[in-house]
Formats: structure tokens, sequence, C-alpha cells
């Protein structure tokens, strides 16, 4: 961490003070959304979520929920549908896109209903009751399988799941490619993951009939431009949608910009009901069904000189955004249009962005949003470059970086790089983290015989997000029609009130990353006061506050815009206090400084007077004002760089305003037998402007570099290849902790931006976009290999070093399960053995009959017999926190009484589906008993599924178990004898294997 | 053990920082929930409901507990003490809790009151942890902010001045 530099003492910005957030936070006196309290006679909604990836509804029938007590609502899509239009589509095409299935459901997760009832726990109850049939159809989950002839396809309007398809061209590409002595390529593919905030998405809504009027709190983070989107979904002007925020957010990453679509269920929800309306996601719906990083499979090829120097690079992005084309989307494909040359000087340039759907979660913000994906590709072929001409990678880098005279710097798409000095960075980088000493490790260790390796990345980190660049998805053409986009308006109110103290109002939407102590650094450094005496406030409302669609926390806008504007904002009013003052001391204006809480004359510090009292002047006597001098009470800022301009005629796009320069590298080790890599050293050198306060900064690399640790090793939003969601929980969805992180080694240097107010720029968001690739060039390096998927988990790796492992040997296994319909389930089989303390025959009828089947089946109510080998059966059941209702089938085959029988069935509920069969045989045992035996084999798919191996594995025993211990019970307490109780137990055994026997 | 009517509410008396409170919970009522919607409390978060975040880790008769996957019930008679209980004064901050803020441990501050409830009973526990053991300890929460290192260095720091504290007392 930066200690306190020496130059800048006396002036705030630059210090590491401590945060005025952290002392309420660390009290338990946050303010997050679900602190807040609501209205008296609030409801709360609950959702339900389509349990397959894709099929269609053919009946809904809510009238059991509707009938529960203390239930207020139930909403369909269609009962939203005709209170809301469809939510804008990023791309022109004639495709629909609502916050709740209509019709049909396109992935696991997909609110298909809602209840709003009297608490939470009674609006989980209802779920359970509704009774949704479906249709299922097959699913597609793979982007480059979606775009194959005979693919499912998802939306009519998006021919071949593709959502747009545009090439660009920029140089002479195609000469230097006919020309270049060598073309080396490498095929990636990112995989989907986000950043999970701990805390998930929220809202409060309400609704007023008598001016038509939406009322919403909710922990959105931005960007504001969403506002049009959602008070155009509900069908009001937006000064009818009051959109605001709590003081404080449990983090977002990008996340919380996906809660726009629960915006608009929340705000239906309320105005049906005619009460406001409160919903906490929990964490398995935000695993399943908030949103996502897009995963992307890029070809990308490069034009190379046999001095490793790259004269043209062709790109071939394939952008997987999921279910549905949300706004932004498809922005994450965009956000680096104008970086598609990275930290290099590349002058031609070839691209094919192509957009596609697939029967998984939707896409959205997230940290990094764009980079990691453009990054891997990068700098993954700056390795291969590297290893194809036999140079040093650190070479290949070196040779092909913008040279430091050379900002700003065009590239071939259109960014205008600010500043930096790239190679300075790098050699501080290289001398500060000693990798003389990690190449001599490394020689070390692989002398001795271990798998090590080291990798390098080089990333020009973009901030400050140009609102038109996500026009460029569109033709010239296309653009020409839609009208111009561009800017990145950033706000700032500073406020003087009746005693003279300053408050600093901002749109900045911080989640977590101390906005507010920042922004009393730089306004005290400004008015001569302490940050203490500097009150900020960050909460927003759109119906009172100074905002635009630009506003919110994205982009790693904050240090180089909102900052900013916030500077000048208190430049112009202290322009104002020093007139005031002026008159008072009798020195000109410019003659007049703000230190130590009073106003003075620079020639003579002992003439002054407190701030205070001049600061308070306008409100108390406004007529003693100087001529000409306008009050001093409140000044709103609005800054847009001019820099950011529209995409031209060429496709040519400023896509944002500031670029750092990260360069990174590390070593790593893996253990041979387990796969597992550990990192040994890791180096990440910074640039990002001018240091608004060395401690946030630090935390937000440590934060990207934790996060890009866990996709690169950890975490992926696992499909399987029926579209079922296979990483529904934290158990299964893996985030680092504090075993996994290391602390790396930071090294800054910092080259001010040209075009900000404070010289800073942004900076959370560059170890996600440089980190992913560093490592996967390690284990590239350590491997020998050209093909690395993330995350790098260790079974993969150990595959890398061992080959795949083979099959499992064949066992003894029950009668062959019904076919899964898709491969993506999981797969279940086990068996056991019970003693039952009565005769064979007295346990054959039990198991036929359906009355002592409902009493000895875990969870079973309602039992009923459709013929005497089928039947059907409402089992609830609780997997690991997954607990819900399903129907069962089932059906007795092999009938060979009293000796062996064969259960099949299928189950379907709203949490899962599954099926699957089982064979029971019956052997009397001495003393009148029966030894049971039983094997079984089931899949589940649906939501169920995403639970966990462990988990699923651990529940059917224990179920099967039960099942078993019951029947035993049942058995020698000589009840239910009766014929048709085996049938009936068969039954729900049937119904438990093919449901928890996965 | 008592039987409880799954439809009915049940009062639910326990001792929270120091203070009786009592409440009406049914019987599936989470103490997460409890804490936070009938008694106020709403310091202790709630990050997943299934017990691997860590955020609503509270003290429960000196044994650290997931809020999330504890019923309201199960308190009654216990002595609960949440990130509510640690300062010493309302606008004092706690030795760990200053040492949090001083390293900049926390940024979004939402996982924060489980870890300092992890921490505050392990140190009594441990007084002299090596970095190993207080990672060790904190893999049992998730944070998606700090990258845990300040987090590591404020629990270290917190640790070595409460030794001093204690040696001051002893001595004394």
């Amino acid at each position: 961490m930066l200690d306190m530099p020496q130059d800048k003492a006396g002036e705030w910005v630059g210090r590491a003070i401590e945060r005025v957030e952290d002392a309420a936070l660390l009290s338990g006196g946050g303010r997050y959304l679900d602190d807040l309290g609501v209205k008296p006679g609030t409801l709360h909604m609950a959702i339900l979520r389509a349990p397959h990836a894709h099929a269609d509804i053919v009946s809904i029938d809510p009238a059991a929920a509707k009938a529960l007590p203390g239930v207020a609502a139930v909403l369909t899509g269609a009962d939203v549908a005709k209170l809301t239009t469809s939510l804008v589509v990023g791309v022109k095409a004639p495709v629909e896109c609502w916050p709740m299935a209509v019709d049909r459901v396109r992935f696991v997760g997909e609110p298909v209903a809602l209840v709003v009832a009297e608490d939470r726990y009674v609006a989980e109850d209802a779920l359970d009751l509704i009774e949704v049939a479906y249709e299922m159809r097959p699913a597609v989950v793979d982007p480059l399988a979606a775009m194959e002839d005979g693919a499912p396809l998802l939306h009519h309007g998006f021919p071949r799941n593709i959502a747009s398809d545009r090439s660009f061209r920029y140089g002479d590409p195609e000469a230097e490619f006919a020309q270049a002595a060598h073309r080396i390529a490498i095929s990636v593919r990112y995989p989907r993951n986000s950043c999970t905030p701990i805390e998930t998405y929220g809202l409060v809504a309400e609704y007023d009939p008598h001016e038509d009027a939406y009322d919403v709190l909710a922990n959105f983070q931005g960007p504001f431009s969403i506002h049009a989107v959602i008070s155009r979904a509900l069908k009001v002007p937006g000064n009818r949608l009051r959109l605001r925020t709590p003081r404080d957010s449990g983090g977002s990453f990008g996340i919380k910009q996906g809660i726009f679509p629960y915006i608009v269920l929340g705000a239906v929800a309320a105005r049906v009901a005619g009460r406001p309306v409160k919903w906490i996601e929990d964490r398995l719906e935000h695993l399943m069904a908030s949103v996502s990083a897009t995963n992307r499979a890029t070809t990308l090829t490069a034009a190379v000189t046999p001095e490793g120097r790259i004269t043209a690079l062709d790109w071939d992005q394939v952008e997987d955004c999921g279910a549905h084309l949300r706004a932004p989307e498809p922005a994450t494909l965009y956000r680096m249009h104008g970086n598609l040359t990275g930290a290099y000087d590349i002058k031609n340039l070839a691209v094919r962005n192509r957009v596609v759907v697939t029967n998984k979660c939707p896409t959205g913000l997230n940290r990094g949003f764009g980079g990691p994906q453009v990054y891997l590709a990068l700098e993954r072929l700056m390795q291969r470059i590297a290893v194809e001409l036999r140079l040093d990678p650190l070479e290949v880098i070196r040779r092909n970086l913008i040279p430091a005279d050379a900002f700003p710097y065009r590239t071939a798409s259109g960014a205008l790089l600010d500043s930096g000095d790239y190679q300075k960075t790098l050699e501080v980088g290289l001398e500060a983290g000693r990798l003389d000493e990690l190449l001599a490790r490394r020689d070390k260790a692989r002398a001795a015989g271990r798998i090590y390796g080291i990798g390098y990345a080089a990333a020009v980190e973009p901030s400050v997000s140009n609102m038109g660049y996500i026009a460029t998805v569109l033709t010239p053409a296309e653009r020409r029609k839609a009208g111009p986009k561009n800017g990145a308006q950033a706000t700032a109110t500073v406020a003087i009130d009746p005693v003279g103290s300053v408050s600093v109002h901002v749109a900045s939407v911080p989640q977590g990353q101390g906005h507010r102590t920042v922004l009393s650094q730089v306004v005290a450094d400004v008015l001569g006061l302490q940050p203490s005496d500097i009150r900020v406030n960050a909460e927003m409302d759109t119906a009172k506050d100074a905002w635009s669609i630009a506003s919110g926390n994205y982009a790693s806008r904050f240090a180089a815009a909102v900052a900013g504007a916030a500077k000048m904002a208190a430049d112009r009013i202290a322009a104002r206090l020093a007139c005031v003052a002026a008159a008072q001391l009798n020195v000109p204006a410019e003659d007049v400084m703000f230190a130590g809480g009073k106003i003075a004359a620079r020639s003579n510090p002992a003439n002054a007077v407190p701030f205070s009292r001049v600061a308070a002047l306008s409100h108390w006597a406004p007529a003693q004002l100087p001529e000409g001098v306008a009050p001093t009470i409140r000044e709103t800022v609005f800054w847009t760089p001019p820099e950011l301009a529209a995409a031209d005629e060429g496709d040519h796009i400023n896509s944002s305003l500031c670029h750092g320069f990260i360069f990174d590298y590390c070593g790593i080790e893996i253990d041979r037998d387990t796969g597992e890599i550990r990192i040994d050293h890791y180096v990440t050198a910074h640039d990002c402007g001018t240091i608004l306060h060395p401690g946030m900064v630090d935390g937000q690399i440590r934060g990207g570099f934790a996060h890009a640790l866990g996709a690169s090793l950890l975490e992926e939003y696992a499909y399987g290849e029926d579209g079922s969601f296979l990483t529904g929980t934290f158990a299964d969805y893996l985030v680092p902790t504090a075993m996994e992180v290391p602390e790396p080694v930071i090294v800054h240097t910092e080259t001010p931006s040209p075009f900000t107010p404070l010289g800073a720029k942004g900076v959370g968001e560059g170890n996600c976009m440089s980190t992913p690739a560093c490592l996967a060039n390690a284990v590239a390096d350590a491997l020998g290999i050209t093909d690395v998927r993330l995350p790098l988990v260790p079974s993969g790796v150990a595959a890398l070093i061992h080959g795949a492992e083979p099959p499992a040997p064949a066992g003894a296994r029950a009668k062959p399960a019904p076919a899964p319909t898709g491969k993506g389930e999981r797969l279940m089989r086990g068996g056991g053995r019970a003693r039952v303390g009565a005769a064979p025959e007295a346990v054959w009828a039990m198991l036929l009959d359906p009355d002592t089947l409902a009493a000895i089946i875990p969870g079973a109510h309602d039992v009923r017999k459709v013929s005497d080998t089928k039947f059907t059966a409402d089992v609830t059941l609780g997997i690991g926190p997954v607990k819900g209702r399903y129907k069962a089938q089932v059906s007795l085959s092999d009938l060979d009484p009293p000796k062996a029988v064969t259960l099949s069935g299928k189950v379907d509920g709203n949490l899962g589906f599954g099926g699957g069969s089982g064979r029971i045989t019956l052997a009397p045992e001495g003393g009148g008993g029966t030894e049971l035996s039983y094997t079984y084999e089931a899949f589940v798919g649906g939501k169920v599924a995403s639970v966990g191996g462990r988990l699923l594995d651990g529940a059917a025993k224990v179920i099967i178990g039960q099942f078993f211990a019951a029947l035993a019970r049942k058995a020698s307490s000589g009840k239910g004898t009766k014929s048709g109780l085996v049938s009936r137990l068969l039954a729900r055994l049937s119904s438990l294997l093919g449901r928890d026997a996965r | 053990m008592p039987r409880l009517s799954a439809d009915a509410r049940h009062t639910v008396r326990f001792i929270l920082n120091g203070r009786e409170v009592k409440g009406q919970a049914s019987p599936r009522t989470l103490l997460s929930d409890f804490l936070r919607h009938q008694i106020g409390a709403t310091g202790t978060h709630v990050g997943c409901e299934h017990g691997v975040c860590g955020a609503c880790t509270v003290d429960v008769d000196g044994m650290l507990t997931r809020a999330c996957m504890t019923l309201a019930v199960q308190v009654e008679g216990c002595a609960v003490r949440t990130v509510e209980g640690l300062a010493p004064a309302p606008d004092r901050l706690s030795v760990l809790q200053a040492a949090f803020r001083r390293h900049h441990a926390l940024q979004c501050g939402f996982c924060t009151a489980g870890i300092l409830m992890s921490l505050d009973v392990f140190l009594k526990a441990v007084p002299d942890p090596d970095e190993e053991a207080v990672r060790d300890l904190l893999s049992g929460h998730l944070c998606r902010c700090t990258g845990y290192t300040p987090i590591v260095r404020a629990a270290l720091e917190a640790a070595a001045e409460l030794r001093e504290v204690q040696g001051e007392t002893t001595h004394a």
C-alpha cells in the first residue's frame, strides 16, 4: 500500500485517510435496502421460476395459490404483459423481451409467475401451489452450436439464433495478412461467471393510481439509461417513475444493473395488489437467474513479422448473451471496440462480431465488462506468437507496445488513448516484482522435476464509457435513423447551508467503493476545509436529484468523471466565494486563498475571515453580495468530455475516455498429482493516472484480482447440455476464500489523464481483464499447451497432465432408467438392503397399496391409484436448501409376486424434474421376515440438479433409507397388509428414486 | 424438548448483546429473519441462506452460529451476540473494528458483520494466531470486495493490540 506522499502534504487528495463510511458499517449501522423499514401493509413478493431450459407453457393454474390465506395476488406472464410493454431489445429485430415468460420459457430460472402475500414465507408457500404444465423443447447452450443448421431456435426474430452479425475493417488488414511472414492464430473460450455480490437484489415498489406514477426503491446501480427502459416498459413517462437507491449497497460489480426486469415485475405487482410490494432475491435465484457475464468464443489471428511485430489482427468473436438480449446488451461485446488492439501499436484490423442467444441466463454488466473476453484472446495470442517464433514472450510484448511519445494515441478502431508510458510501467513492474528472481525460481523448479510456469499480460484498462459505443452494433445507416448517441454526462452538486456548512451530492450510486470519503477529500482541498467538514450524500432519487443517463456506478467512472465534476462544482463556488471574501478583505479576488477553515489574503494570511461566515452570506444577506456575483448557495455541474464523440461513418468509436495501463506477470506451480495450481508470485503494475486515495486504489486492485482469480481458477456458471443449471449454490459455484487469494505485489506509476479534471483514470476493473490471461499464459508455459480452458479447476488441469480419466467400470445396476431428455442431467445410481419383520407376501401387499405408501413415503400426500400398475402422487421433499412439491407418475412392471417388481416413473415440479427406475426384490428370511434389496438408477434436472452432486446423492440415500425404515416399521406393526399397499409403496419409492435418487 | 405447534407463533426470549429481548416467531422462522425483522437488529446480514457465505454469523452461547441455518425458537434462553454488541460505546469502535477501518478491511461492508463475529470469538480462543490460522478461520466467509488481505492484516494487528491490552491488565 502506498503511504502518504510527502509532496502532497497539506492536501487531502492522494492520502489514504480512513473512510467516513466505515464506522456505521462496522457497527451494524448500515442502511442497505433490507435494513430500511417499509410502510405498514407492505406485501412481499416471491417468484416462481422455470425448471426447464426451453419449454412451452401449456397451462398455469394459480387457483390453489390464490386461495391460500395471506396471498394477495398471483400474476402470470400474461398478466404482466397486459400492464406493460416489452423491454427494449438492443438490436433492430422483431423480438420481444418480457421480464416474465409469456407462453414459453427459455432458460432455467426464468420467471413464470409471481405471488404477493403478507409475508415472504407465505408467498413462498404459495409458489408450491401454482401448477404449471410444460411441453419440453430441445435446448441449445453452446454459442457455436446455436448457429448451426437445425439448432433449436429461441426467437423467430433471430434467425439461426443470431441477434447481430457485423463486420468491420480498419486500415488494410487483407494486404498485411497477404504479405505477412507469419500468420498465427488462437481460439479461446471465455466462460460464464459472475462477481456475485454478497447482497442480492432487493426492491420496494409502490404505485399511485391517482397520478399513474410508480415509486421504486431498489439497490440498482445504474446506468440510469435503464431508467428510460423501465419507464417505457411500465408505460409511463420518466417523470412518473421515481427510482431511488438506499445509502448502502452490499456490492454490485455491475451485477445490480440486472435488477431492472424485476423492478418492472415489482412495480406491476404493487399496482395489481394496490399496496407496496417488497422483494428480496434469494441466493439460489441470484445464482440461477440474476445476470451473468457473457461467455464468448473467439478466434483471433495475427499477421506477424519474423521479429514478432504484429501488423494486423483479425477478430472473430461470437458473443453468447443468453436467452434474451436485455439492455444494454450487446454492450459487453462493444465496450472494448476501440481497444481491440490492446496496448499495442497495430494499425490494421478486421473484426467480425456475432451475437447469439442460447438457453442460458441473460447477460449484463459484470466487472471487466468485455475486457476479460478480449484480453484472454489477445494476450494468449501474444504468448503463442512468442512460442511459435521462439521469442521471449516479454520481448514480443515490448516490441509491440505503443511508444511513450505517441500519446494521445488513436487506435485503429477509433479509441483515443489519453496518456501513458507503457514501457516505464513495465520496467518499474519488472524491477519491483523481481522478474529475474522469478525466472531463476522457474529454472530451479523445473530442474527438480516440478511443473512451473511464468505468464505475462499487458492490458489497456478503459474507463468512463462513451454512451455512444453501444450504437456501433448498428450500421451507420441504422445509427443515422436512430439519432445521435454519445458522451458520458457526470454530475455533482455542492451546496452551502445557512450556517456555512458544505454538502455534496452525486449520482454515482456507490456500492462500497467509498465515494463519500473521496469526495470529501476533493471538496475539502478546494475550500480549505477538513474532509470531516464536508457531508456527502450519494443516495439517488430521480425525482429530486441531478442525474442523466450516464449516472450510476459502472465503467469505472467515479474517480475520472464524478470526482472531477465535484471538483468543478467546488471550484465554481470557490470562485464566487473568493469575490465575496475579496470585498471583505479588501484585496483582489485573485489574492484570495482557502486554507484552514478560513478565507484569507494570500499576500497577508493574517487578513482572514472564517469560511462559514463568507459561505453563509448568500442566505442571510444576499443584498451584500458584490455586484455581479451570483449566490453561493448551490452549484450543480454537468460534465461530459468532448472527446467522447459518436461513432463515425467508418465505425471508428472512441469507446471510453480514459485508458489506464496494466502489466502483470506471475509464477505458478502445478501439483503433478492433483492438478492444483498454486500462485507462487503475482505482480501487477498499474498506471491509473492520478491516485486520489491510495488505500482505495489498492483495494480496487486486490478486489479485482480476487474476482479474476475466481474466474480463472474456480468459477463457472455451468450448464448441462440440456440447459440444466448445475451451479446453483455457493457450495457448487465456488468463489475464492481467504485460503485461495494470495497478496499480489502492487506497483504504481502515475501518468495523469489530460482529459479528466483530476487527472484520475478508472482502476477497478483492470485485473479482471489482465489476470485471467496472465494466469492462463503461466499455465500454458508450465504445461507447454496451446488450448487453455478457464476455469482451470484441478480436475481439468490434472487431465491435461495425465490425460482424461477413463469412465468408471460398469457395475451392477438396475434395469435401464428411462432415457434422460438430454445429456445434462445428473445421473445417480445406488442400491441397498433392508430387513422387514413381515413375510414377503405381506410386504408385497403393502407395496401395492396406496394408503400404506402414502403413510411411508417421505413427504408423500395424495397418492392416487390410476390402475393396478399405475399411480400418481404429490410429494414434498427438501434437498439441501431446495424444498418443493413434485408430481410423480409411477408404473409397475415385471411383476413377480411376491419376489420382485420394477418401479419406473417420472416426476415434475417447479424446482426440477427427473425420472428413474428401481428393481426391488423380496426374499424370505428366517423368523418370518423379509430381506428386501433394491437397486435404482435415476436422473434429475432443473433447479434440483443445481444443488450439487454430494447433496443429491446424500439426500437420495437418506430418503430411500427413510422409506424402507418406515416400511419395516409399518410391516412389523402388522398394519397395512392390504393388497395394493406394496404398489403404493413402490409408487412412492419410485417417485423418490426418480426425483431424489439422482 | 418442547413441542411447538407449526401453525402458532411462539414467544422467544433471549439475551441479545447483554439485554433481554423477546419477540414472536413461528417455528419455521429463521434466526436471521427474526433478528432483523422482529427484533430490529439489522446489522446481521443474509447473503446465501444456505450456510456458505458466513455473512449471518452470530455468537450463540459462545458458539459461532449461522443465523440463516438456525431457527429463532432454538435460541430461547440463549445469550446471543451480534455485530451491534461489539463496540464499547455507540460513538466508539472496538479494537478489532478500528483495525478494520485502518486497514480498509471492508468495502461494501455486507459480509463484514459475520467476519467480525467470527474473529471476535476466534481471538478470544486464539489470542496469538499466525496468518495461516487467520486465513483458515476466514475461509468460512465469502468477501467479494477486498481480496481478504486487508482483513487478515487487520485481524493480526488487532490480535497484537489485544494481547498488549491483556498484558497490561494482567500485570497491573
